[in-house]
């Protein structure tokens, strides 16, 4: 596989992933997200308690080249945001499950959760995507 | 819309992992593994080749080649010696821009003429419908190809594969019957990055031998390849125009601030010229300037900018620029409340984001 796709974290079509911390979930950029948008230079942070709807843009992230929403996840309001990232956007590149996380949010709906990808059906789903 | 042509290049982005994209109906390298910064990085430190064969050539001939030329650009080619290069705008009466081309003077009976690809077809009727006298006009895009080889090790690459003395060729100027690795070339120093470097034209079929020739020549002096997007890039940084962007059949040279390539004094009519003279007397209400934000955000082409609130024009071109760590744009604004102020805003998602009014071009390479 070209991309890291880690386990312990779930994955949406859009390609975020969601890692659950207590009530709360850590949300990010895949490595195939970020790989396909190039250098990222620009992120737009969500307010901390704002209340975010899964599948609608809840952060935008910007490469040179391109503009991108950070689809959210799962319902849920913004608990935490990572500031290092005004500085540092390229940390998505270099760090996406790590230091590039982008916010946690407290979820509303575990299911919300439990109903995303794992890992293998991410794997699966990226490749199909390549070959599209 | 036809199917998207290949260049004779195509196979080498395919082999160098190259992520291909449709530009004006070409397919092209957007980017090459290594990423768009690091080829803005490769191009102004060491060497980049690129595939242009998008690019247009017209070859004009003829006894009144010289003249017809002098009505269809507002440039004054009477300048231009033999063996010399000169940029120009072209434009339609009412000084909207139909293109903006290169002339090389072969002689003064003999002009080649490189225009931009997504304008090919449409010069080429412009230019029909001009011509007079004795000129033969001859559409050359199908059948040749183009790399660029930018950057300061370029010179040194190109060296090892030619007889000709190339420190003795100036910025501008060109060679139209070079052997470059045994391949019968048109040679130029030109490019659209704001870097010394050469533009080596060829026929199809010798295409893929010159490639490898630079290639393999560019070994050692650490030859990468780059792309469309760090082409945009290096030449927003240089802030040479874009047709699309900065000139359009609706904005005239003028407003984009080529003045220096607009020869009004020319003794000769040429399309536009009265509707250019006339915008030189008159308050222009948009006209390009640059911007570097303040705070930071990505100012990209079509955000408006605002002065208290009081829309004053728009971004034309902007991007993150590798080679200043800084976010820059080109933007046609009111030049009257520009000159009360030395800020605006730029409004990207319906915020603003401050930034400066600043000198172009943004980057100058030392010579």
């Amino acid at each position: 596989m070209k991309y890291n796709i880690v386990d312990g974290v779930k994955y949406t079509r859009k390609h975020e992933w969601a890692r659950r911390e207590g009530d709360t979930a850590v949300v990010g950029l895949s490595d195939y997200a970020q790989d396909k948008l190039g250098e990222i230079v620009f992120v737009e942070l969500p307010d901390i308690g704002a209340e975010i709807e899964a599948g609608k843009g809840s952060a935008v992230i910007e490469s040179v080249k391109a503009v991108a929403d950070l689809y959210a996840p799962v319902d849920g309001t913004v608990v935490e945001v990572n500031e290092e990232l005004l500085d540092q956007p390229e940390l998505i590149n270099s760090d996406p499950y790590g230091d590039g996380w982008v916010y946690k949010v407290e979820v509303k709906d575990e299911s919300q959760l439990d109903a995303l990808m794992d890992k293998p059906a991410y794997e699966k789903f990226v490749v199909e995507e390549d070959e599209k | 819309m036809s199917e998207a042509k290949k260049t004779p290049f195509y196979e080498k982005h395919v082999v160098l992992e190259g992520k291909i994209v449709d530009y004006s109906g070409w397919l092209l390298p957007v980017q090459y593994p290594k990423g768009l910064v690091e080829e803005v990085h490769d191009t102004r430190r060491k060497a980049t080749i690129f595939d242009v064969s998008h690019m247009g050539e017209v070859s004009v001939r003829g006894k009144d080649a010289e003249a017809f030329l002098q009505k269809v650009v507002v440039n004054d080619i009477s300048r231009l010696k033999d063996n010399a290069i000169m940029y120009s705008p072209v434009c339609y009466p009412d000084g909207g821009v139909v293109d903006d081309i290169l002339v090389y003077r072969i002689d003064g009976e003999s002009f080649f003429l490189v225009v931009n690809a997504a304008n090919t077809d449409k010069d080429y009727d412009w230019f029909k419908e001009n011509v007079f006298g004795d000129v033969e006009l001859q559409n050359l895009s199908p059948e040749y190809a183009q790399i660029a080889l930018q950057g300061p090790n370029s010179e040194a690459i190109l060296q090892q594969l030619t007889d000709v003395s190339l420190g003795e060729m100036k910025n501008y100027h060109f060679l139209p019957e070079v052997k470059v690795a045994g391949v019968d070339c048109i040679v130029s120093r030109t490019g659209y990055t704001g870097e010394d470097g050469f533009e080596v034209y060829c026929k199809n079929n010798g295409a893929v031998d010159l490639w490898d020739a630079v290639w393999e020549a560019g070994q050692k002096h650490e030859l990468n390849p780059a792309g469309l997007g760090a082409r945009d890039v290096l030449r927003l940084e240089a802030s040479m125009p874009l047709y699309g962007h900065e000139l359009s059949k609706e904005l005239t040279p003028l407003q984009a601030g080529l003045d220096r390539f607009v020869a009004l004094d020319k003794t000769v009519e040429f399309n536009g010229r009265e509707a250019l003279r006339k915008q030189k007397q008159e308050r222009i209400s948009r006209k390009l300037f640059g911007l570097e934000m303040l705070e930071r955000g990505v100012p990209r082409e079509g955000y408006p900018v605002k002065v208290e609130d009081q829309e004053i024009g728009w971004i034309s071109s902007g991007s993150y620029s590798p080679t200043l760590d800084k976010f820059i744009a080109m933007a046609f604004l009111d030049p009257e409340i520009v000159r009360q102020t030395g800020e605006v805003d730029v409004m990207i998602r319906n915020r603003s984001y401050r930034a400066g009014i600043t000198k172009m071009p943004f980057y100058r390479r030392e010579k």
